[in-house]
């Protein structure tokens, strides 16, 4: 009984642990779907969760922090939307150099508040559907931050596939040109979906400073940036694959902690890793030819792994769209 | 003419002044005082000539690795990976170091060889992924980076701990006859200075007079096209990559044997991703290379003093650097989107 307890608690972190990764994907696939790059996540991550603890720390709001963090995510993506439609620059340059410049503003700026104790998303458990058995205590026994994040997928899932503007927006990632001669205005829908994005990107950091790893440090949120973008590549820009992809990294980040006192002498520094060596396994396996896999595996589940491997990249991702 | 003189000017201003308004405005936020601080960032690298050797210390693996990503940035491709490529060359020289008996004399040049050889391999690895695994080079590189480090801590907690216990201030010191000889007492080393001369002369006339310098830039500039045209991109990207990655080892390993005299945890620190910023900064020409990583290593020597002096965190530094590369390529946008609008109206 106890065991299974420990189990539970144990999927219960990981996909409480999983969250900010959620927030900062469906952020990241809109920004993509739309054909705009947003290199900068890890950098604006950063940034944001250090705004996020700070604002919160010195209002004593938590929704002034979320706003905060939105509102750094918002404009770091606004500014390579702006640059690279207003002045056509190259995205990945702008976005990593953004990386870069966010990362040391939040060493820089956030260096009052490292290490203090501070705020926190509090615990909410839903009553009622807390006493269902095993999904209960998964799935109810969380904070408002993880509910957000179910309903996050579930809401760009039915945006994207299900809505009149979902369709535009896929129309103007995919071909430009026809959306453009349809009278959809490609530019203004590519700068709103870069910034809702962004303001995810940032609610993902505040989600992290304030929910996961509670308060602020040096390089806090260590490459969750990078993992991020892997993830929506790994989910091929789609929110439910997305969501797989980052409770299987959350799911591999805490094998390292688990599988810590088995091999004490291994330093924690390089089971911190793993997720990234599962990162270019990933992108191995999704990006090169799935059928050369697929040869190796039962047939019967091939339609399912052909499934979760399958997904292109936008036709007019990272391309610029001149509007007459 | 002077009026258009006066515009070019204005346009190369802009970023420069444009950093220092954001820069005074972040210190005033910090409560510091801005012209000390930014005072002290400019200048306070040239108070004592131990401190200019130490620009030159500086500048040694910075101008290699841009030096070597000026290369893969002719082709094409974001080496984000150059900062693994430095680890490994370390970790290489550091191998030799401790596990290869050769006359003392033979020590050094083998280590160099080592450091260039384990980048190459490394850049071929990110090649592989990229041209065989179909992997975008910036998250290869990237992960690569971080396994780099996680390679560098299991070595100096597990194998190569020191004898007295390991520690995050890295292994024992290498033996005398691995230090790269050094000017005076200072941490400038003659043979890596000039190494990295020859690092830089030579990408510089490889890409403007070479025929392999051409078909890199043919790469660059579409690769489907190069490809038609009977060029082997996959080749020759690989080749790119691996030459990147032996000036980046090269700079790993000087930083192993010239700087700390041993392997620590973050050897590469930073600089791959600093000699990123430096070749944008520099518009991938060759020639303006040297002057922005004197002006990057200047800062990058001051700013430590900055936090013990002012008590402001160093990385106000890195703030300055990234921040004067975005307002380089924004003030570049603009300035290109101010020309179309003029030739337009004539």
């Amino acid at each position: 009984m106890s065991e299974n307890s420990l189990l539970l608690d144990t999927i219960r972190s990981v996909l409480a642990a999983s969250a900010p990764l959620i927030f900062a994907g469906i952020g990241e696939t809109l920004s993509e779907r739309a054909g705009v790059i947003n290199l900068s996540l890890d950098g604006s991550i950063l940034l944001s969760a250090m705004a996020g603890f700070a604002v919160a720390y010195l209002s004593g709001s938590l929704t002034l922090g979320f706003g905060a963090a939105m509102l750094v995510g918002a404009l770091v993506a606004w500014l390579i939307a702006y640059a690279s439609i207003a002045l056509r620059l190259d995205q990945v340059a702008v976005g990593f150099v953004l990386t870069l410049l966010c990362a040391d503003l939040s060493s820089f700026v956030g260096q009052p508040f490292v290490r203090i104790p501070g705020p926190s998303v509090p615990h909410m458990p839903i009553p009622g559907l807390v006493d269902i058995p095993i999904l209960g205590p998964i799935l109810f026994d969380q904070d408002l931050v993880f509910y957000l994040s179910l309903l996050t997928v579930v809401g760009a899932w039915l945006w994207m596939n299900k809505t009149q503007a979902g369709l535009k927006l896929r129309a103007i990632g995919e071909r430009p040109e026809a959306a453009f001669a349809r009278g959809i205005n490609v530019n203004r829908l590519r700068y709103l979906y870069a910034i809702v994005g962004g303001a995810l990107v940032g609610f993902s950091g505040a989600a992290y400073s304030l929910s996961v790893k509670l308060g602020w440090s040096h390089r806090h949120t260590g490459g969750l940036g990078w993992i991020a973008l892997a993830i929506v590549i790994f989910g091929g820009w789609s929110p439910f694959r997305v969501a797989l992809g980052a409770y299987l990294f959350g799911l591999f980040k805490s094998l390292g902690s688990i599988l810590q006192p088995a091999w004490p002498q291994v330093p924690t520094q390089v089971l911190q890793a793993a997720p990234f060596a599962m990162m270019i396994v990933v992108l191995v396996l999704v990006s090169g030819d799935p059928d050369r896999l697929l040869y190796y595996v039962p047939r019967r589940v091939r339609p399912l792994l052909r499934g979760i491997l399958r997904g292109a990249p936008p036709a007019g991702l990272g391309q610029r769209f001149e509007q007459g | 003419m002077t009026r258009e003189r006066l515009t070019r000017l204005g346009y190369a201003l802009a970023p420069v002044l444009l950093t220092l308004v954001l820069a005074c405005a972040i210190l005033l936020l910090a409560g510091a005082n801005p012209l000390q601080a930014l005072g002290a960032l400019f200048l306070g690298a040239f108070e004592s000539g131990r401190k200019v050797a130490d620009i030159a210390a500086a500048m040694v693996p910075l101008l290699l690795c841009a030096a070597g990503m000026l290369i893969t940035f002719a082709a094409g491709l974001w080496n984000i990976g150059v900062e693994g490529q430095m680890i490994a060359g370390a970790l290489m020289t550091t191998w030799v170091v401790r596990s290869i008996d050769v006359p003392a004399a033979l020590l050094l040049p083998l280590t160099i060889l080592a450091g260039m050889l384990g980048g190459a391999l490394w850049g071929l690895l990110i090649g592989a992924l990229r041209t065989y695994g179909r992997v975008n080079e910036i998250f290869a590189g990237l992960g690569l980076n971080y396994l780099g480090a996680a390679l560098t801590n299991y070595l100096i907690f597990g194998p190569w701990k020191p004898p007295d216990g390991a520690t995050m201030s890295g292994t024992e010191p290498f033996p005398k006859a691995a230090w790269m000889p050094t000017i005076g007492s200072t941490r400038a080393s003659w043979l890596g200075i000039l190494l990295a001369i020859v690092g830089i002369v030579v990408v510089y006339f490889l890409l403007r007079d070479s025929y392999w310098g051409l078909k890199l830039k043919a790469i660059g500039l579409n690769d489907r096209s190069a490809h038609r045209l009977g060029i082997d991109t996959r080749g020759n990207m690989l080749l790119a990559f691996a030459a990147c990655g032996l000036l980046a080892g090269l700079a790993g390993s000087l930083r192993a044997t010239a700087v700390y005299h041993r392997l620590i945890p973050s050897i590469s620190g930073g600089i791959g991703y600093l000699s990123q910023l430096v070749v944008l900064l520099s518009g991938l020409r060759a020639q303006i290379v040297p002057l922005v990583v004197f002006f990057f290593s200047a800062v990058q020597v001051a700013s430590p003093r900055l936090e013990l002096r002012m008590s402001l965190d160093s990385s106000i530094g890195g703030v300055l650097q990234s921040a004067m590369v975005l307002f380089f390529l924004l003030v570049r946008g603009f300035r290109g989107r101010m020309q179309t609008a003029q030739e337009v109206v004539e």
